[in-house]
């Protein structure tokens, strides 16, 4: 039995009169990579962004290892950097350069030694394809760079789970592939990481465990298998429906006619 | 040809006096910009609390200088203070004076749009490596707002410069003074003398605030 790495118990969430996380509970275990999917705004930021304390909840408790995670306490720093968060828009500092931006946590907040940091920047940097790009300022690179750059500053903090709100939701589709490579070669390595996105073949890939929230409900979770061959609830059918697309139907009687056959045309 | 001034502008110490004057002009605005700068610093951050009572008071604040023409403000300094208060205050301190009350309001809004530019993902992402707050305002909000504001800043006290041509109205003898008394003096020698010297000015401030104006553009493009 693997050891319990981050416990999320009865946690609800409300902005105001909205109550968007309701009664949720996961525990992620050491070394596991579950996938988070569910439709647009059923909650999967503000789930993650409770885990790091970015959110303050009402109900319920998350802990990492046993400590509470309270984004009110003085520990919080502590936490958040066993925590690794990498957001959908990158969020670089744009006045640092690439290599300014990797290692001024760990310089300011860990107290590691300036050039250990930067030895290990580097090291990061050659693993994720980014070699050479230490002295650019994040405008110098392309999405799928700055993804990367941004996955590094998170990587080099050591954290003992990392959290990926939508990395390639902002990203052109020739670049989703390489930021979506980094993130494959993290689960070989064992790393524990909660991913959310939408990109179906990859969670089908990367996941140990599959987990579909909708309208702040933990509604199915399952192997990818099982999540993705055989859905059990209606609403993660219907949510998997919107991926497929059926051909389209009338196509092959020639454009002329399936223009006639739209009525009012 | 018609005499256009340029021997007046020569004549003695006239472009001395000239000079002078536009020392006492640029003296204005520095020394207002000087104290305006920082309590504007303040001020942007004071606007940017939650708090009704000095959202309000800033707001008003604000809104006051920039619907009072500055003359008025200088009107109501230097004569109305004497008549108020008895105050007897000299002609160039009332001037800084009205002048650090409007660099203040401009620049904290400044500073105010500033801070309120640097997006919460900024903050946020911060925060997520363990960042307190007090680092995350000296690494990454500061110098990002900084950053905006240098180029805002340096434009502000050009216009500072340009402005305090209206000081004469309340007896500072400042460059236009200086220039109009040598024109005055010269009215009958020489009549045409006008056009030369209110060039001079031209040049003058054009001298002194277009080398500010370079290095604001500098700056804006170097770190945007
Ligand atoms: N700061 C906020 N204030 C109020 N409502 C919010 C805020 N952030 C998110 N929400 C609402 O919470 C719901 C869930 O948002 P989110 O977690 O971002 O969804 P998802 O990431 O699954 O698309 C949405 O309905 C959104 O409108
Ligand atoms: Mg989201």
């Amino acid at each position: 039995m693997k050891e319990d790495l981050l416990r999320i118990e009865h946690v609800s969430k409300s902005y105001g009169e909205n109550r968007i996380l309701k009664d949720i509970s996961l525990t992620i275990h050491r070394g596991e990579v579950v996938v988070v999917i569910g439709p647009s705004g059923c909650g999967k930021s503000t789930l993650l962004r409770c885990v790091n304390g970015l959110e303050p909840i009402q109900q319920g408790k998350i802990t990492l290892r046993g400590e509470l995670i309270d984004g009110k306490s003085r520990k919080i720093t502590a936490i958040r950097q066993r925590v690794g968060m990498v957001f959908q828009n990158y969020e670089l500092f744009p006045h640092m350069t690439v290599l300014e931006n990797i290692v001024l946590a760990p310089v300011k907040v860990q107290k590691k030694g300036r050039r250990e940091a930067v030895e290990e920047a580097e090291k990061l940097l050659a693993r994720v394809g980014l070699c050479g790009k230490e002295e650019s300022y994040p405008r110098e690179l392309s999405g799928g760079q700055k993804q990367r750059v941004a996955i590094v500053r998170a990587l080099i903090m050591e954290p003992e789970i990392l959290l990926f709100d939508e990395v390639t939701a902002a990203l052109d589709p020739e670049m989703v592939r390489e930021v979506l490579d980094v993130l494959l070669q993290l689960a070989e390595q064992g790393r524990t990481m909660v991913i959310v996105t939408h990109e179906m073949a990859f969670a089908r890939a990367v996941a140990d465990r599959v987990i579909f929230i909708d309208q702040g409900n933990i509604v199915e979770q399952g192997t990818p298998e099982e999540f993705f061959g055989n859905p059990k609830s209606e609403r993660a059918k219907k949510f998997l429906r919107t991926f497929e697309f059926e051909p389209v139907s009338g196509k092959t009687a020639g454009a002329g006619s399936a223009v006639q056959s739209v009525p009012g045309i | 040809m018609p005499d256009l001034g340029i021997e007046v502008l020569f004549a003695g110490r006239n472009m001395a006096r000239m000079l002078g004057g536009l020392w006492v002009a640029l003296r204005i605005s520095l020394v207002s910009a000087a104290l305006g700068i920082p309590s504007g610093i303040l001020l942007g951050v004071v606007m940017r609390m939650k708090n009704p009572v000095t959202k309000i008071l800033t707001r008003l604040y604000l809104e006051v200088v920039r619907i009072l023409p500055q003359l008025v403000l200088l009107f109501l300094v230097f004569f109305g203070t004497t008549r108020m208060f008895g105050w007897n205050l000299e002609a160039e301190t009332a001037a800084i004076i009205v002048f650090t009350f409007w660099g203040t309001a401009e620049m904290g809004d400044l500073v105010r749009g500033a801070l309120a530019g640097i997006p919460a993902h900024q903050y946020e992402s911060g925060a997520a490596l363990g960042l307190t707050m007090p680092q995350i305002y000296r690494f990454i909000v500061i110098p990002q707002t900084l950053r905006r504001l240098i180029p805002l800043s340096i434009n502000l006290v050009t216009r500072m410069i340009k402005t305090t041509s209206l000081v004469m109205m309340i007896g500072v003898v400042e460059v236009l003074k200086v220039t109009q008394q040598i024109i005055e003096a010269n009215r009958v020698a020489h009549p045409q003398a006008a056009f030369g010297l209110y060039g001079a000015v031209f040049v003058f401030y054009f001298l002194a605030c277009w080398p500010i104006s370079l290095l604001a553009g500098y700056l804006e493009k170097k770190w945007s």
